[in-house]
C-alpha cells in the first residue's frame, strides 16, 4: 500500500471519465495501490488497462503492483501556458519503468528537478483526487 | 496505359502569417495556385483527400470535398497527425494504379499562428478540472507538454548513444541555413551551435531553437498517372515507394524512446521503390524538433542506432552535405501550421523539378520524405524521383 494524500484544496488537474473497464485501476489507487493488467491466458502484463490483451487478445486480469520503479526517460517541463501546471513550474514528467515490467507517465516529485536522472529508483504515492480516483506520483525510493 | 503515380501540381498558400485567411481559405489558396501549376481541368478530379485537423474550423474530408465540390469516386480522411499526407501518397499512389480515381487531391490548411497564437507546443492538452476519455486520461494529470513529448526521446537517446546538445543543435543550424534562402521563411537570422544550446530551455534537454516555429499555412498536391501527365505544365514526378507504420499513439505507450516506425516503413518504402539509402540524393524530414530528424535519420537506415549525432555533427545533412535536410528551410526555420508533411511532399517536387533556385540540390533524382505524426507516433515515408522507375 502507498501513502494516500489529498490535495491542498480543490484538485485543478484534469480528471478521469471513468468507465467499465478502467473504474477499477482509478478507484484502487485512492486506497494507495496501484493495479496494472496481466493477461490470463498468455502473462503478457500492459499498461494502461484495456478489454483485451495487447499480445494475444485474450481476457486481462488485475495485478497489483509494488509501486516500485525507475525513470526510464524523463523531461523538465520548463514552459507551460496552462494553469494549474504553470504555477508549479519546472516539474518533472517521467517515464516511470515498474517492477513489473509496464511503463507509465508520472511527475517525480519531492526532489529538485535538477537531481532527477535515468535509471533513479522511485516509489509510488497517490494524491485522493476524487471520491473514486486517485493519481499515482512518484518519488524517489527512500 | 502508363498508370504509375505521379506528382503533377503542388501550391503553398501565403505563409508564415497571414491574417487574411482562416483555416479553409488556406485549403482553397493552395488548391487554386496547385491546378495552375498543372493546367488540370477542376473537373478531372475524381479522387480527394483531407486529414483535417485544422483546429477549431470543420475541414475534414467530406465537408472540405463539399465546400471545394469535388465528385469524388475516391476518399480518404486518413488522419496520421503530420505525416497524415504521406500516409496519404502511399493510398493514393494504390488507388491511382488500381484505377479507383485517376486525379486526386490533398489539401491541407491551417490558420494556427493568427488564431490560436503559440498554444500548440506548450499550451497543454487539456483544460484544468476537465474529465478526460481516453488513453490520454493516463497522461492528462501530469502537465506534460508536446515539446516535453520529444523531450524524454532526446533524453532516453542521450543516455543510451551520448548524443549531446551540440549535435541536435547542428541539425538546427543547417535548417536556418536553407531558410535564408527562402524569402518567405519566418526565421531568416544565421544561427550556430551556440545560439541553439544558450536559447531558453523548453523542457529539457530541448531548447527553443530545438523546436519548431508555429505559423500559418496550407498546401495542396495533385497526383494523376504518368500518361495523363504527359501533356500537362509540369515534369511529373514518381511516387517510388510510400509506406507507412505505427507503434503507438499516445506517447506514453511508446515502446521505444529512441526509435520510432521508421524502422519498419523505412525499409518497406525502400523495397517497392528498389532503392536503398545511397540512392537517395536529398530529404525532407518532419522537424517538429531536431531530436526528430536524428531519430527518423537512423530509424529508416540511414545510419545505424546511435550514429546519428556524430554523424551530423560531421555537417552530412546541411549544404553541400551527403543528405542535404529540408531545403525549404523546414518547420525549424520555414513553417509549421500544425500538420507540417504536405510541405515535405511540396518541396522534394520543387527539387526534382530542378526549380528550387538558390537551394537546388545539383542533380537531384531521388528524395526522401518521412512524416512524423503525433509523438513520433505514425511514420509516413513517400520517396519521390525525378526519372521513370
Amino acid at each position: 500500500m502507498g501513502e494516500v494524500v489529498t490535495p491542498d484544496g480543490e484538485w485543478q488537474r484534469p480528471l478521469p471519465a471513468t468507465d467499465e473497464v478502467n473504474a477499477a485501476y482509478w478507484s484502487a489507487a485512492a486506497e494507495g495501490r496501484l493495479l496494472i493488467q496481466e493477461c490470463a491466458e498468455c502473462g503478457q502484463r500492459q499498461f494502461y488497462p484495456r478489454a483485451l490483451c495487447t499480445h494475444c487478445g485474450g481476457e486481462p486480469r488485475w495485478l497489483e503492483c509494488t509501486g516500485r520503479g525507475t525513470v526510464h526517460t524523463f523531461t523538465v517541463v520548463r514552459q507551460m501556458g496552462m494553469r494549474p501546471f504553470r504555477d508549479d513550474l519546472p516539474y518533472v514528467v517521467a517515464m516511470v519503468e515498474l517492477e513489473e515490467g509496464p511503463m507509465m507517465m508520472g511527475n517525480v516529485t519531492g526532489c529538485d528537478p535538477d537531481s532527477v536522472r535515468i535509471g533513479l529508483p522511485v516509489e509510488a504515492y497517490f494524491v485522493r483526487a476524487a471520491e473514486d480516483v486517485g493519481v499515482p506520483m512518484w518519488r524517489p525510493a527512500a | 496505359m502508363d498508370r504509375t503515380p505521379v506528382i503533377v501540381g503542388t501550391g503553398l498558400s501565403d505563409y508564415p502569417k497571414a491574417p487574411h485567411l482562416d483555416g479553409v481559405q488556406h485549403h482553397v489558396q493552395a488548391f487554386q495556385r496547385a491546378l495552375a501549376d498543372c493546367g488540370i481541368d477542376k473537373a478531372e478530379i475524381d479522387g480527394y483527400v483531407s486529414a483535417g485537423g485544422g483546429g477549431i474550423m470543420v475541414d475534414d474530408a467530406v465537408t472540405m470535398a463539399e465546400y471545394l465540390r469535388i465528385d469524388h469516386r475516391y476518399v480518404d480522411g486518413t488522419m496520421t497527425g503530420g505525416s497524415s499526407f504521406e500516409f496519404h501518397v502511399q493510398h493514393l499512389a494504390a488507388a491511382i494504379r488500381e484505377g479507383l480515381c485517376d486525379v486526386a487531391l490533398i489539401t491541407y490548411g491551417s490558420d494556427q499562428l493568427s488564431r490560436m497564437g503559440r498554444r500548440l507546443g506548450t499550451g497543454g492538452f487539456q483544460r484544468p478540472g476537465s474529465r478526460v476519455a481516453g488513453p490520454i486520461q493516463y497522461e492528462a494529470a501530469y502537465g506534460n507538454s508536446l515539446v516535453g513529448a520529444y523531450a524524454m526521446h532526446a533524453a532516453r537517446h542521450s543516455h543510451e548513444y551520448g548524443t549531446t546538445p551540440e549535435q541536435l543543435a547542428e541539425i538546427a543550424v543547417g535548417v536556418r541555413d536553407y531558410a535564408m534562402l527562402n524569402t518567405h521563411a519566418i526565421y531568416r537570422d544565421p544561427i550556430t551551435v551556440d545560439d541553439v544550446v544558450n536559447s531558453r530551455m523548453i523542457a529539457d534537454p530541448l531548447h527553443k531553437l530545438d523546436c519548431c516555429a508555429i505559423t500559418d499555412g496550407g498546401g495542396a498536391v495533385i497526383m494523376t498517372t504518368a500518361d495523363r501527365a504527359k501533356d500537362l505544365r509540369q515534369p511529373p514526378v514518381y511516387v517510388l515507394g510510400a509506406a507507412g507504420g505505427e507503434t503507438h499513439w499516445n506517447v506514453s505507450q511508446s515502446p521505444d524512446f529512441t526509435s520510432c516506425a521508421g524502422a519498419t516503413a523505412g525499409p518497406a518504402a525502400f523495397g517497392r521503390a528498389g532503392l536503398g539509402p545511397d540512392d537517395v540524393d536529398m530529404l525532407m524530414f518532419y522537424d517538429s524538433f531536431t531530436i526528430t530528424c536524428l531519430i527518423l535519420l537512423e530509424s529508416i537506415g540511414f545510419v545505424g542506432k546511435g550514429e546519428g549525432g556524430p554523424f551530423v555533427a560531421e555537417g552530412n545533412l546541411k549544404r553541400g552535405g551527403k543528405w542535404p535536410l529540408n531545403t525549404d528551410g523546414g518547420g525549424l526555420s520555414s513553417n509549421h501550421p500544425g500538420m507540417r508533411g504536405i510541405f515535405l511532399l511540396i518541396e522534394a517536387a520543387r527539387q526534382l523539378r530542378g526549380q528550387a533556385g538558390e537551394a537546388q540540390v545539383p542533380d537531384c533524382q531521388v528524395a526522401l520524405c518521412a512524416g512524423s505524426g503525433g509523438w513520433l507516433s505514425c511514420i509516413g515515408v513517400a520517396i519521390l524521383g525525378a526519372e521513370h522507375p
